[in-house]
């Protein structure tokens, strides 16, 4: 009876994002009349947008146990250079999106290139990428904000209505990009590699997997995510923004963590991550609505990341 | 959500300690930061002055100087929560606009505390210090108290392209003498007398590396203009460590209460001291104004600046540390 219980339940690192976030919900429910509204979690998904779709190509970097310090960066060096293609150089629009998301791709190359043929710990490469990201990002705008941007530009703030509420593009996409990487991790061959890979990559190469050309098209795909939030970041603010991204590496670890995706590799979930994304919109928006101040949001966001680790450690040595 | 439940859910609510929202004024305050001391002093103002005239504050900050994102989304859960006038301290003055005009857009007044908004029609009003002018005074202080004598400057800024850097900067300059600088002038200006100009982010650690390079660069300066008091502080530190501690005159602007007892200990000779409390209470009057009446505010409010320092020179208006420490924030 206890062994059948065991196999037909979900792990407690897949349960426990859900359940804590159910419990939030549940409480900022109780607490604020604002909260329960079709309006608000509208609200609540386009604030995460951003962080939400640099936070897949996060998990898919974690899920080979790598790690990516400059995904901000790269989020902001692309909105830099999509803004100011279009607006100083007075490129097409889709054309200056498109060299945006080229310059992120062609970091993820110069990240994946670096891990898998210098052989070099993810950690310190994406550190230094980082930096080097930031700092073109400040050379190439003169730290000043992109204004007067194209119209199509911020197509993915518009929104539609269903009922009552208005709903976002950029939310949809997101939405979009979480199933689309939900399919190809369960569905396709190379994302059950990756989930090898992250196990034990010397495993994986010797039955035949091709770990190095993987893991060069995972840090290339992650920068193709960060050039779509870079997009998504200059139709949310309406302007590029070169100060932007500082902080979205770790927000991006967080939500992974919170999600339930193993430091370590090999074990997680994209679905996690969204739950954990997720989790950290609604804590800023219900202490917001109840009227505390924003610093306790990221003492429950500590707490939260720390049980989230420490489950994770557990049903792993358990397992 | 049917009416019985919003009735329960409401009741619950007023139940539980948390304030009746439907008759009472909903304000939200957004700083840059939670933790710099200033807008601890301007929270705690704008708490008070709510408290008093009945009014829910709500308060939100960027996760670090620069954080626009963070502001934004404060800006948004403050409307979902129903406030009708939105203070602001904007982290990027142009790339928080859409944000403030879809709150206005809504029918919220928003106001900008301490810093503009470029332009600055894009909040309702403004209420600030007048930087300009606080970067006069201690460039009076200073040409008066060199009475002539040759001077070597160095000028310890904010970063590139921050309008509250530059107007600080400009305005020392004018003070100071210089001709054809008006409070309009948007880069930062340079005359004959300044040997030395490097960012500090306003931050003591940058402000003694900025220090000793300047020092490196020419050693002859003896005369320091510091965006804020930190970064007098870490160029205090970097003049003593050459020694030139004591023919090296330091003035800055900012008047938060370890500056002041830095002017007092002589560390600094004087500064230009700034009132985020009262930004804070007159706006949340004007918001609470609003919520009754519907009368919006307008343009600029000069919240004041005063000199602080306890060498009197000679044509220059100032009051002394124990004024300053009166009406200082921090600890």
């Amino acid at each position: 009876m206890k062994l059948n219980l065991k196999e037909h339940l979900p792990p407690l690192s897949a349960l426990g994002p859900i359940i804590a976030l159910l419990v939030a919900s549940i409480f900022f429910t109780w607490q604020s009349e604002h909260f329960f509204s079709g309006q608000n979690f509208s609200l609540i998904l386009q604030q995460v947008m951003v962080v939400g779709v640099i936070a897949i190509g996060q998990t898919l970097i974690i899920l080979t146990a790598g790690i990516d310090l400059s995904c901000g960066m790269m989020m902001a060096l692309g909105s830099i250079v999509m803004t100011k293609f279009a607006t100083d150089l007075g490129m097409n629009p889709y054309l200056a999106i498109l060299c945006g998301m080229l310059a992120c791709v062609l970091i993820g190359f110069l990240n994946g290139a670096l891990v898998t043929m210098v052989k070099l710990p993810p950690f310190i490469v994406t550190l230094g990428t980082m930096n080097i990201a930031f700092a073109v990002t400040q050379l190439y705008s003169h730290a000043q904000t992109i204004t007067d941007i194209p119209e199509m530009m911020s197509f993915f703030g518009n929104t539609f209505s269903i009922g009552q509420t208005t709903v976002t593009y950029g939310t949809v996409l997101m939405l979009a990009l979480y199933g689309l990487t939900w399919l190809y991790l369960r569905d396709t061959a190379p994302g059950r590699h990756i989930y090898a890979i992250g196990n034990n990559p010397e495993a994986a190469r010797l039955t035949g997997i091709a770990t190095g050309k993987i893991m060069l098209g995972i840090y290339m795909m992650a920068g193709l995510f960060y050039g779509v939030a870079a997009l998504l970041s200059v139709a949310r603010m309406g302007v590029g923004d070169p100060q932007g991204g500082q902080t979205d590496n770790l927000d991006s670890i967080t939500a992974v963590v919170l999600g339930g995706t193993s430091l370590f590799g090999g074990r997680g979930s994209i679905l996690g991550t969204l739950i954990g994304v997720l989790i950290v919109g609604v804590f800023r928006n219900g202490l917001t609505l109840m009227g505390v101040p924003s610093v306790y949001q990221v003492l429950v966001t500590g707490v939260l990341v720390i049980l989230a680790v420490a489950t994770d450690q557990l049903t792993h040595k358990k397992g | 959500m049917n009416l019985q439940h919003s009735i329960s859910l409401a009741v619950l609510t007023c139940v539980a300690g948390i304030a009746c929202a439907a008759e009472q004024p909903v304000i939200g305050l957004i700083t840059k930061t939670e933790t710099n001391p200033f807008f601890v002093k301007m929270k705690e103002g704008a708490q008070l002055r709510a408290t008093a005239l009945g009014a829910k504050l709500l308060t939100a900050a960027g996760k670090s100087d620069g954080d626009n994102a963070g502001q934004v989304t404060a800006i948004e859960n403050m409307v979902s929560a129903g406030a009708k006038t939105i203070l602001i301290t904007p982290s990027d003055a142009k790339a928080i606009i859409p944000a403030i005009k879809k709150a206005r857009d809504k029918g919220v007044m928003v106001i900008a505390l301490d810093s503009p908004t470029a332009p600055q029609t894009a909040t309702d009003g403004l209420f600030a210090t007048d930087n300009y002018q606080a970067g006069i005074l201690i460039g009076q202080y200073a040409k008066a108290s060199f009475a002539g004598k040759p001077v070597k400057i160095a000028m310890l800024d904010l970063f590139p392209g921050h309008p509250v850097g530059i107007t600080r900067h400009n305005g020392f300059l004018s003070g100071f003498g210089a001709s054809g600088i008006s409070a309009a002038t948007t880069d930062l200006l340079k005359t004959a007398d300044v040997v030395c100009m490097a960012d500090t982010y306003g931050d003591q650690g940058k402000g003694q590396t900025a220090m000793e390079n300047c020092l490196q660069k020419n050693p002859e300066i003896n005369l320091v203009y510091t965006i804020n008091e930190p970064a007098a502080a870490g160029a205090y530190k970097a003049l003593k460590a050459a020694g030139k501690e004591k023919t090296v005159m330091i003035v800055s602007v900012d008047g938060g209460c370890a500056g002041v007892r830095d002017v007092k200990a002589g560390v600094i000779a004087a500064t230009s001291q700034q009132y985020p409390m009262r930004m804070a209470d007159l706006a949340v009057e004007a918001g609470v104004t609003y919520a009754k009446t519907g009368k919006k505010v307008a343009g600029y409010t000069d919240t004041g600046v005063t000199l602080i320092s306890d060498k009197v020179v000679a044509g220059v208006e100032s009051k002394d540390t124990a004024f300053g420490l009166g009406a200082c924030w921090g600890k």
